[in-house]
């Protein structure tokens, strides 16, 4: 299968791989898929708890090159956005960013799935509500 | 050293120059069919067919006349199921084999179930052997047909083929086996193997594509198979259509310089294979698919775990392999193979079957290592699965949200 070459640049160079700290209240940790389906991905943000800006994202995944490239786009993409603004990142923007096939688009699903498992577990750990699943995915 | 590095020759080899070079006069001069008894054109034809009959025949402990000429080991496979399920109907209507059979094997199976076939398919353990006494305890009164593979084409494990085909012997059961991936790489004899009817084909051992060859056994005892196509009669009425004098010409010889030259390519080739095998075992977590005494030489299988397959195939683009991912076959599934031996999903996953050929160079070797091993360190380095078995949590426990 060919890969765009965005893919293939994030895959290569990889944005933001790494590790936040979990314990920390401004760290908010997503981890989504299953090893079984052949994709896991763990995203982190730390949020400026004054200002409500996300300072920093890492991310680790497990699966194909697609996977890695929607999640190391999505680190890149949600430094800098406050936590609402955050929320607005749609997988169709991953999809038309990356060209990702259509036998691809669960990899940017998984990305967004994992953007918003981050932000609630921010959101908890800050004494809020969890966004509720409102959203259905393309 | 040219990119990519192909280590993929359990799927195709590249055909040996010796090999192209006894084809050509085939296609040009001497292009005759076979079949034309009325000049020389057909002559020439018809006497380079029996050279290749022969050539093949010896290197399998063959008579030349139990040589049945097809398209390829799918054709074989086909024409050997489906033909004794036909022509021994009157005994019975029960067949053994596999779970870990080729495509062609299962596939023909199943079509034969809608016949009314009943097919045993036996389990092998984890290394992927099958042992005698499965298959002796599944053999009934009315087995006519035991189907069972020499070589595994995704694992390479070796099956005791001469000590079942002497209980297929015991028993008066027909024996049959697709040595598709085992024929030109290691000694096949069908007398001393026990076989009565045999797969194989010219692309597997440095041959062209398009041609194979289905043994059938002429002297104890003597087998027949029905003819799949009708036609012309051909190949001992066995098998119909113009024979392919070019692709029997390249087999032919494909076959002669496999029988004189594998002791040493086998040599050479093993190094190899347990040069990158044992290298790449060195890296945490890798395990070695398959029984490791009872192999191909030229076949090494292992699974990279916390490593996803397809992410590994795109981070090892410089070398040709094929993967036990789904992502990179048309189905959805794993290898139903590695499943088989008991491998979960995610190990299945991230398997890499490597298979070398007698062009195969220290070089290339020497290559691959590096590049995997680079391969599955970047890789785990960003994998959150990798991570997390490194912090010493059960990735078992982990509440997993699956889509």
């Amino acid at each position: 299968m060919a890969y765009s070459e965005k893919v293939i640049d994030h895959y290569s160079n990889p944005r933001n791989v790494g590790t936040l700290d979990k314990g920390s209240p401004n760290v908010g940790t997503g981890l989504v898929g299953a090893p079984e389906c052949g994709d896991v991905m763990r995203l982190q943000i730390q949020v400026n708890p004054e200002t409500g800006v996300i300072e920093d994202a890492r991310f680790k995944t497990f699966g194909c090159g697609s996977a890695i490239a929607s999640s190391s786009l999505a680190t890149e993409w949600l430094k800098g956005k406050s936590v609402d603004q955050a929320l607005t990142i749609d997988n169709m923007d991953i999809v038309e960013e990356l060209a990702l096939p259509p036998v691809k688009i669960h990899c940017s699903v998984l990305a967004e799935d994992a953007i918003r498992a981050a932000i609630n577990d921010y959101r908890v750990k800050q004494g809020l509500e969890p966004i509720a699943e409102e959203k259905s995915h393309h | 050293m040219k990119l990519p590095v192909y280590l993929d020759n359990n799927a195709t080899t590249k055909v040996d120059p010796r090999v192209l070079e006894a084809m050509i006069p085939f296609f040009t001069e001497d292009f005759g069919n076979a079949a034309s008894r009325n000049h020389p054109f057909g002559w020439k034809a018809e006497e380079a067919v029996d050279y290749a009959r022969e050539q093949i025949a010896t290197l399998i402990g063959a008579n030349e006349k139990e040589i049945i000429f097809t398209s390829g080991a799918t054709e074989s496979n086909n024409l050997a199921l489906k033909g004794v399920f036909e022509m021994y109907a009157e005994k019975g209507k029960h067949i053994i084999t596999a779970v870990t059979e080729h495509k062609a094997i299962l596939d023909t199976c199943k079509h034969l179930e809608k016949q009314g076939a009943e097919i045993t398919y036996l389990h092998p353990a984890e290394n992927g052997l099958l042992t005698v006494a499965q298959v002796e305890e599944a053999i009934r009164p009315d087995t006519i047909l035991v189907s069972i593979m020499f070589g595994n084409n995704e694992i390479g494990v070796l099956q005791p083929i001469r000590e079942i085909g002497a209980v297929c012997k015991k028993h008066g059961v027909l024996f049959h086996s697709d040595a598709t991936q085992a024929v030109g790489k290691i000694p096949v004899d069908v007398i001393a193997d026990n076989i009565d009817l045999m797969s194989f084909t010219a692309h597997k051992m440095y041959g062209p594509k398009g041609i194979g060859a289905l043994y059938v056994r002429r002297k104890n005892p003597r087998v027949k198979v029905t003819a799949q196509m009708d036609g012309g009669g051909h190949e001992r009425g066995m098998r119909s259509g113009t024979l392919n004098v070019p692709g029997i010409v390249g087999f032919g010889k494909a076959a002669e310089v496999a029988r004189l030259d594998m002791q040493s390519d086998t040599e050479r080739i093993i190094k190899m294979r347990d040069r990158l095998e044992n290298e790449l075992l060195t890296l945490e977590e890798s395990y070695l698919n398959g029984s490791k005494e009872h192999r191909l030489p030229h076949t090494t299988n292992i699974s990279f775990k916390y490593v996803e397959g397809e992410g590994l195939m795109m981070a090892i683009k410089d070398i040709a392999v094929s993967s036990g991912s789904a992502c990179t076959s048309a189905s959805l599934e794993p290898s139903y193979v590695l499943k088989s031996l008991g491998l979960d999903d995610e190990l299945a996953h991230s398997s890499l079957r490597f298979g070398l050929s007698r062009f195969t160079t220290d070089e290339e070797i020497d290559f691959t290592i590096k590049c995997v091993t680079d391969a599955v360190n970047r890789l785990r380095d960003m994998s959150p699965l990798w991570e997390m078995f490194k912090e010493g949590i059960d990735l078992k426990s982990v509440q997993w949200t699956e889509h």
